[in-house]
């Protein structure tokens, strides 16, 4: 156990290391000089060699990769073109609605899912069964952002139930709260459909396995044996969804943000993706695959924590 | 035949549907979809305009109907570039095993781990708009993914009997892998290839919705989600009928690989 999961840790490192040449060498093949977005066009010779030599763009690349790296794990990840400041100050403004967003959005799908999931499987071929399957099948064919718009119409034009606008925490942080729940439905919805699903199969796979006719025979109803034997294993596959699914609700997160103009990481990254601020956008895609890398990790522990046969491999 | 298979049903029926509208967008609009008039600034449906007109007094449904077939045309093409190469390197991958097998597998697990669009943007970024960047961006990153469906496919096949009697035969691994093994394994591609189908969808009218998809200038359901967010709430219909489109054309490919994947007793 101890070896797997030391060679898995090895592993993980290995995979963060290439994705940040990944993402360095990426952003150097990129026609153009950062040199022209900060001075403008009528910059004359001496301003732009003095800046390269600034910004270390005249240093070999692979010295400008460690410069790089080493200043990024310690929490500098350059300075933005577009908005002259820190790239760090810049997205410390903003992580807090995307991890609310996510926080939230991660709790709905695990309080959708689970129950309507074991209800589907209790209840075989009935109405909840049904029509759970009915809405999955749905609300996997609605795109995010179809849906946040949708439920923005009915929920907040229509209904009126939440504020049109977005509610920054400083109005108070129920308000916040409570105008993110929209969002986070429409984030959640989609994954929920599908960890229903999965749920409801898996449940229904173990039903049929030996040792559940051992239970069955040892006097146990179909509900003890549901609560009390299958279940256990039937989550195994479920956590380990719910754990790769935080990669999804990340990429959700840019679409939603944008429908209900929340200032998160999603609007920073389209936003400087459209002024070529390449700073600030490779530091949110470095950021989001150290986040999606260690939650297929921690997925990855789960699996076998829950699961003793998986051995190795 | 058992209990007749509604999502085939419904799911060929919405998918024939749709793309009979999208056929009918090639050859005829109702208006010039570009067609600018005044006097029909966000006119409501009506019999004249089936769909009602947008800012500009455009008419939505046809420019619907051209948007729907620009989605079209680049989620097949996506998924032909995908398909194509995943097929082969899966393929290969699943038939020879081995350390480059091992190493492939390695480096698709780790791009299919990220969301396929958050890259793509990232590949637009880089390599800017329009719409032969978006093809090339999702098709690439669409190969892996279909690489390991298919090389799973083909580690499933390649030990049993009819291939190993044909190896005796001296069939010629080419000829094994593309002439003895692929048309086994089809129901499973199917169902992928309608999932990978609903992604690309879904993909190129995200990214077109976030403004960073196909060039402004071309039509896209993306663009009119977008601009019709505004006038959502005087103008309801903007939005509703181009997202319709979308959501039709997904269900229906959807529909039919639930059906594809329940017919052949597939596990999703």
């Amino acid at each position: 156990m101890a070896k797997s999961v030391l060679k898995r840790a090895l592993l993980l490192v290995v995979t963060l290391l290439l994705i940040t040449v990944l993402a360095f060498i990426a952003f150097q093949i990129i026609p153009g000089d950062p040199t022209d977005s900060i001075l403008g066009l009528e910059a004359n010779e001496a301003q732009i060699t003095s800046l390269r030599a600034q910004l270390g763009l005249d240093l070999p690349p692979w010295q400008r990769y460690w410069s790089w790296l080493s200043a990024f794990v310690t929490g500098d990840f350059g300075h933005s073109y577009s908005y002259s400041m820190p790239v760090t100050e810049l997205l410390a403004s903003r992580v807090g609605v995307t991890f609310t967003l996510a926080t939230m959005a991660f709790v709905l799908i695990v309080v959708i899912s689970i129950p309507l999931g074991i209800l589907s499987a209790r209840y075989e071929g009935g109405i909840v069964d049904r029509a759970a399957t009915t809405l999955t099948q749905l609300s996997m064919s609605i795109p995010n952002f179809i849906l946040g718009i949708g439920l923005y119409y009915v929920f907040s034009l229509l209904l009126r139930w939440f504020r049109p606008e977005y509610v920054p925490p400083s109005q108070g942080l129920g308000a916040h709260l409570w105008y993110m729940i929209v969002p986070a439905l429409a984030a959640a919805l989609p994954k929920s459909a599908m960890a229903t699903k999965l749920l409801r199969g898996s449940i229904l796979g173990e039903m049929g396995q030996d040792y559940i006719r051992t239970a069955y025979s040892k006097g146990n109803s179909k509900s003890s044996a549901l609560w009390h034997h299958v279940l256990r294993n039937a989550m195994i596959p479920v956590v380990t969804f719910l754990a790769m699914a935080l990669a999804d609700i990340a990429a959700a997160s840019i679409v939603v943000e944008r429908v209900f103009g929340l200032p998160g990481l999603g609007q920073m990254l389209i936003t400087s993706i459209n002024n070529r601020d390449y700073p600030v956008v490779q530091a949110i895609v470095v950021l989001v695959a150290v986040i999606v890398v260690s939650c297929n990790f921690l997925a990855d522990l789960l699996y076998r924590a829950m699961d003793p046969r998986i051995e190795g491999r | 035949m058992k209990k007749r298979n509604w999502y085939l049903t419904v799911g060929g029926f919405l998918t024939l549907t749709m793309v009979a509208y999208i056929l009918v967008g090639v050859f005829w609009t109702p208006y010039n979809p570009s067609a600018i008039n005044g006097a029909d600034r966000y006119a409501p449906p009506s019999f004249l305009h089936p769909f009602g007109c947008d800012h500009l007094g455009r008419d939505i449904f046809s420019r619907t109907l051209e948007g729907a077939s620009s989605t079209l045309t680049i989620a097949v093409a996506v998924l032909a570039v995908g398909f194509i190469f995943g097929l082969i390197i899966g393929a290969l991958c699943g038939y020879y095993g081995g350390s480059a097998d091992a190493l492939i597998m390695r480096l698709c697990d780790t791009v299919t781990a990220f969301p396929s669009i958050l890259l793509a943007l990232v590949v637009i970024a880089i390599i800017g708009r329009g719409k032969y960047n978006i093809i090339a961006a999702l098709g690439v990153l669409f190969i892996p993914s279909f690489s390991r469906l298919v090389r799973g496919e083909f580690l499933k096949q390649r030990d049993r009997d009819y291939v190993k009697s044909a190896k005796l035969m001296g069939v010629s691994n080419l000829r094994i892998i593309f002439i003895h093994i692929l048309p086994n394994t089809w129901p499973v591609l199917l169902s992928g290839l309608t999932i990978g189908f609903n992604n690309a969808v879904l993909s190129e009218a995200s990214m077109s919705y976030l403004g960073i998809g196909v060039s402004p200038s071309e039509p896209s359901l993306g663009y009119m989600l977008s601009d019709a967010q505004s006038v959502l709430f005087n103008a309801p219909w903007y939005t509703a009928f181009p997202a319709l489109v979308v959501i039709l054309l997904i269900l229906g490919v959807g529909l039919i690989g639930e059906g594809i994947r329940s017919q052949m007793g597939v596990a999703s």
